[in-house]
């Protein structure tokens, strides 16, 4: 990532979610979570629908604002660092939050253009490979499957490098050779230092992959047994029996 | 300062590829507008002769109502596909993002107006550019401030359910003023012997209003925004 002239360059190794809180209207998102992320990690996000995944990747990547508590980005909050904090978070949501109009190219020369990145064309030319969408690269992604945009949208996210990498369902609509490969680039984020956090229901296909596993029900983070078995066996343990921690 | 521009012009730049690809706000917005004239032109055309300052309230209401389309479309594009939350993490001052939008409103706009003023000149044989640097200004002032407050309430709208309806309910009592001093503006130059005194006053009312506007949209953006 290259600084944006006149902002100063923000960094961090640690983030800690304490106490957090998160009300829509009347109802509760988020109930006193706690949690912490370091770099070089990759953390699993599990839970079932409507626990409360999303709305803690939101307010991580600060797009919205805990309602109780604090997320802190090394010493700084997200009201401290600003816009600088901003350039070192990623954040594949659910949505793609790609143009359909747009070309893949174009898709990523407005996020490198917004990004500030001088050396846009080699990281653009990079990301287009690592999608495996070179040859489609000046094609409308209208026409593109569910799992090729997938691919240029994940690309999009680390095409700043950013510290936070927040992934929301990564895995939907992949086939089994680009759900290897995006297993391959989440271990290099991990080998680059960077805090990955994956919300998925994928259980089967991030074990292995998840350094350890966080898990949410009904806005509360549960115990998972870490006594060992599949990711799936702990997780439906941890559904069953969990303990709100 | 440098920045902010840049960043404004590549938003413009990405809605001006987007609708270039699509065309879907430039051919609903200039039909719809070219419609409303030619409506228009069989109510206030007897005998080929026009009744005297129609042509003035034709222009603003057909760029007020094709503008209302074209706002309603514009922040709800960014909500396909969940863009807008790509743009709002981006490290942009968010002030920009406004500014970039609002570009493009003001420019396709732009575009609506000259098809509209043609077609105004050549049905109700109206004289709208006798004086050019006065027509020019009234229009662009005008359309710059309804855009600028169709932009902050479309974007204040974009994540509620019912912004179809809350756009014009919102968007026409505050740009209230804006329109008739249009209107009064153009029928001061357009009319048989041109006031321009009056024009001017026009005018100058409708860069307050949209100093006033403008300044509230940029200072009320960021906070919108933020969830």
């Amino acid at each position: 990532m290259q600084p944006k002239p006149g902002s100063v360059p923000f960094d961090f190794d640690q983030l800690t979610v304490s106490d957090v809180s998160r009300f829509y209207g009347r109802r509760r998102a988020l109930s006193h979570v706690s949690m912490a992320l370091r770099a070089g990690e990759i953390v699993g996000l599990l839970g079932p629908n409507g626990a409360g995944k999303s709305t803690l990747l939101s307010l991580l990547a600060t797009l919205l604002v805990p309602s109780a508590g604090c997320v802190r980005y090394g010493d700084r909050t997200a009201r401290e660092a600003g816009a600088a904090l901003r350039a070192q978070v990623g954040f594949l949501s659910h949505e793609l939050q790609l143009y359909p109009e747009l070309t893949a190219r174009e898709n990523l020369e407005f996020s490198a253009g917004l990004y500030g990145l001088v050396d846009a064309s080699r990281r653009i030319g990079n990301a287009l490979e690592q999608a495996k969408l070179t040859n489609r690269a000046d094609e409308p992604i209208l026409s593109f499957s569910r799992g090729m945009r997938q691919r240029l949208a994940l690309e999009r996210v680390l095409l700043h490098t950013p510290r936070l990498v927040l992934l929301d369902e990564p895995f939907t609509g992949l086939d089994e050779s680009s759900s290897r490969s995006l297993t391959d680039r989440l271990h290099e984020l991990r080998d680059r230092c960077q805090l990955v956090l994956l919300a998925t229901h994928d259980l089967d296909t991030v074990d292995g992959v998840v350094d350890r596993a966080v898990m949410l029900r009904e806005g509360h983070v549960m115990q998972l047994d870490d006594s060992g078995g599949s990711l799936r066996e702990r997780y439906r343990e941890g559904l069953s029996r969990g303990r709100r921690i | 300062m440098g920045e902010f521009f840049r960043v404004a012009w590549l938003v413009t730049c990405k809605d001006f590829r987007v609708e270039s690809r699509s065309r879907e706000m430039l051919y609903t917005t200039t039909f719809f507008a070219t419609s409303c004239v030619l409506v228009f032109s069989f109510a206030f055309v007897r005998g080929g002769q026009p009744i005297a300052g129609a042509e003035a309230g034709i222009v603003w209401v057909a760029l007020a109502y094709s503008g209302q389309l074209a706002l309603g479309r514009v922040f709800e594009r960014e909500l396909h596909h969940d863009a807008l939350r790509g743009l709002l993490l981006s490290p942009v001052d968010r002030a920009a993002i406004f500014v970039g939008k609002l570009l493009g409103i003001v420019f396709l706009m732009v575009i609506v107006e000259m098809v509209v003023v043609f077609f105004v000149s050549l049905f109700f044989s109206a004289t709208l550019f006798q004086y050019v640097p006065e027509f020019l200004a009234l229009m662009i002032t005008g359309t710059v401030g309804f855009a600028s407050v169709g932009a902050l309430f479309a974007a204040m709208l974009a994540r509620t359910q019912s912004r179809a309806v809350l756009l014009p309910v919102l968007l026409y009592p505050v740009t209230v003023p804006v329109l008739i001093a249009g209107v009064s503006g153009t029928v001061a130059l357009a009319q048989a012997d041109p006031n321009l005194d009056l024009a001017h006053f026009w005018i100058a009312l409708i860069v307050v209003f949209d100093v006033v506007f403008l300044t509230l949209s940029l200072w009320t953006f960021e906070p919108l925004m933020t969830e």
